[in-house]
């Protein structure tokens, strides 16, 4: 039981980081393809990072080590949440649970690594991105926390696998009116904590509106790798958990080799879907003004506080 | 019917009411409010309708029909033709929205807890919901406060009296039908009476903002 979490979470790690640069050009490459371009193909993204990887990082002079421990620390924090959030079976180790608050925690540290590394090399544009995915970050994560809070209360517990394992026991529990509230919440907040299109451009390179690039204007060579990596891991994570919520099925409840496989294939699937999904979404949004984004994270935070009062209301009987 | 099933779609219909009631306060403008008005109103007829085959009560039903034909056609048609006659597309609310957001994130937990002492005196999933309709009544106030044309504050009036309408037929579970009838035809009439206000405003100042009637002319 125990090593059978151990290696599941270690195939989670490794199946991600082979996954989700392909993931990335698969987004991209439905993005050219539907704005009539031919696309560097699903492939780019594995090849932008072999030439980065091989590329020494110039550092500006001024700059400390947050330079160069910024990115590795973020990418740290991904493959934790790689590891402790539920994407090809519910098995948990009992050491470390994957418990909401945990994930909460370790995405927030990636967060605040990046913006540290945007801070370091002192830029205006740094400084910019720096401030605006902290505002954005302190609007995200309570959405996260509530939302997915107001999920664990019927279960009664916080562990993300108990939560996917009584969906795949109820399957009703998913189109409950709380589950999706819930589940619409958690979908704009990856939005926002992820930079993806209303909030933040992912395709600019100079614009005076974005927030990722702009944090990792001054990082070069490995160090931009492991940025680049870092985040798109991130989003991979998040859109594994939405599939597991809303698709709980294939997943696997015990750690045996053809369950676990099973759930290898249902989560490339799952992935495969919700990327094309948001990629397609993508293409018929515009870029929300900067001042209203707000708006629409409170709005996310609204829906995810009533997810949590209906929650009570609902189970109290 | 089923007992889960009833409690489903009780619980179903009570957040599409409490979710287009969120949406009134998200979005401002008014062909958009008079669309989620007349969808309010369907769900309200809804809740309605179940209340009454849970409890095989054919006055209930009568009733049911009476709110889906006033509140979900009827308010709506009346406010769309004076909402096109004054041709004017966004109300702009004394507060932004996403203070106004959290207000009602704020307005529904107070709902919850003001709603408590009710909860407890019954059971069952007619019970349960009534912190939606307070919520409801609340948000209506919510409207009515920060709203500064006379449509949006009627959209605002209209949601409280839902609210009002939801809490009383999930604690007593409907009312007799000549008191339900009197009830709709009051709201009717004052709609009525408040879009010949309307009109009258627009005709003597060009527009319905009602911040320009706080001075008084000679």
């Amino acid at each position: 039981m125990k090593t059978g979490a151990v290696l599941i979470s270690l195939l989670q790690i490794i199946v991600m980081i082979l996954l989700t640069p392909f993931l990335i050009g698969l987004m991209r490459q439905v993005r050219n393809r539907l704005e009539g371009r031919v696309g560097p193909g699903v492939g780019q993204p594995w090849r932008d990072l072999r030439k980065l990887f091989a590329k020494e990082p110039l550092r500006a002079p001024g700059t400390s080590w947050i330079q160069a421990g910024g990115p590795v620390l973020l990418m740290v924090s991904s493959l934790s949440v790689c590891a402790l959030v539920p994407l090809i079976s519910t098995v948990q180790s009992r050491l470390i649970p994957g418990d909401l608050f945990v994930v909460v925690s370790v995405l927030l540290l990636g967060t605040v690594a990046l913006a540290l590394v945007g801070l370091d090399a002192g830029t205006a544009f740094g400084g910019m991105g720096s401030s605006r995915h902290m505002t954005i970050a302190a609007l995200v994560e309570p959405t996260v926390l509530v939302a997915v809070f107001a999920l664990s209360v019927p279960i009664g517990s916080s562990a993300l696998g108990d939560i996917v394992r009584a969906r795949i026991a109820d399957p009703s529990s998913i189109i409950s009116l709380v589950s999706l509230l819930a589940l619409v919440a958690l979908g704009i907040a990856t939005i926002a904590e992820t930079s993806r299109m209303p909030v933040d451009n992912p395709a600019t390179h100079l614009e005076l509106t974005m927030i990722h690039e702009a944090m990792v204007l001054e990082s070069s060579g490995r160090d931009l790798a492991w940025l680049e990596l870092g985040s798109w891991l991130r989003l991979g994570a998040l859109l594994g958990l939405i599939g597991s919520l809303l698709l709980p099925w294939g997943m696997a409840t015990e750690p045996k080799p053809l369950a676990v496989l099973l759930g290898l294939a249902m989560l490339g699937a799952k992935l495969f879907v919700l990327a094309s999904l948001l990629s397609v979404t993508e293409v018929f949004l515009a870029k929300l003004r900067l001042f209203r984004v707000p708006e629409l994270l409170a709005g996310s935070f609204v829906l995810a506080l009533l997810a949590v009062i209906a929650s009570y209301i609902l189970e109290a009987r | 019917m089923a007992d889960s099933l009833f409690s489903q779609l009780v619980g179903l219909s009570a957040g599409v009411l409490l979710l287009s009631a969120v949406f009134l306060v998200w979005r401002r403008t008014q062909s958009g409010s008079i669309r989620l008005l007349s969808l309010q109103g369907v769900a309200l007829a809804t809740l309605v309708a179940l209340i009454g085959v849970h409890k095989a009560n054919l006055e209930t039903f009568a009733v049911a029909l009476l709110v889906l034909f006033l509140k979900g056609v009827l308010l709506p048609v009346l406010l769309t033709r004076s909402a096109l006659r004054q041709g004017e597309g966004r109300d702009t609310p004394f507060i932004n929205p996403t203070a106004a957001l959290l207000l009602v994130a704020l307005l529904a937990v107070l709902a919850y807890v003001v709603s408590r002492p009710l909860a407890i005196l019954g059971s069952g999933p007619a019970i349960q919901v009534i912190p939606v309709g307070m919520t409801l009544v609340l948000i209506g106030f919510l409207l009515l406060a920060t709203g500064r044309h006379a449509i949006a504050q009627l959209v605002g009036f209209l949601v409280l009296d839902n609210g009002i309408a939801t809490v009383a037929f999930l604690t007593a579970g409907g009312v007799p039908l000549v008191v339900e009838l009197g009830v709709l035809v009051d709201v009717l009439l004052v709609v009525l009476i408040l879009r010949v206000l309307t009109g009258r405003i627009r005709d003597a100042y060009g527009a319905t903002d009602l911040d320009d009637l706080t001075e008084l002319r000679g």
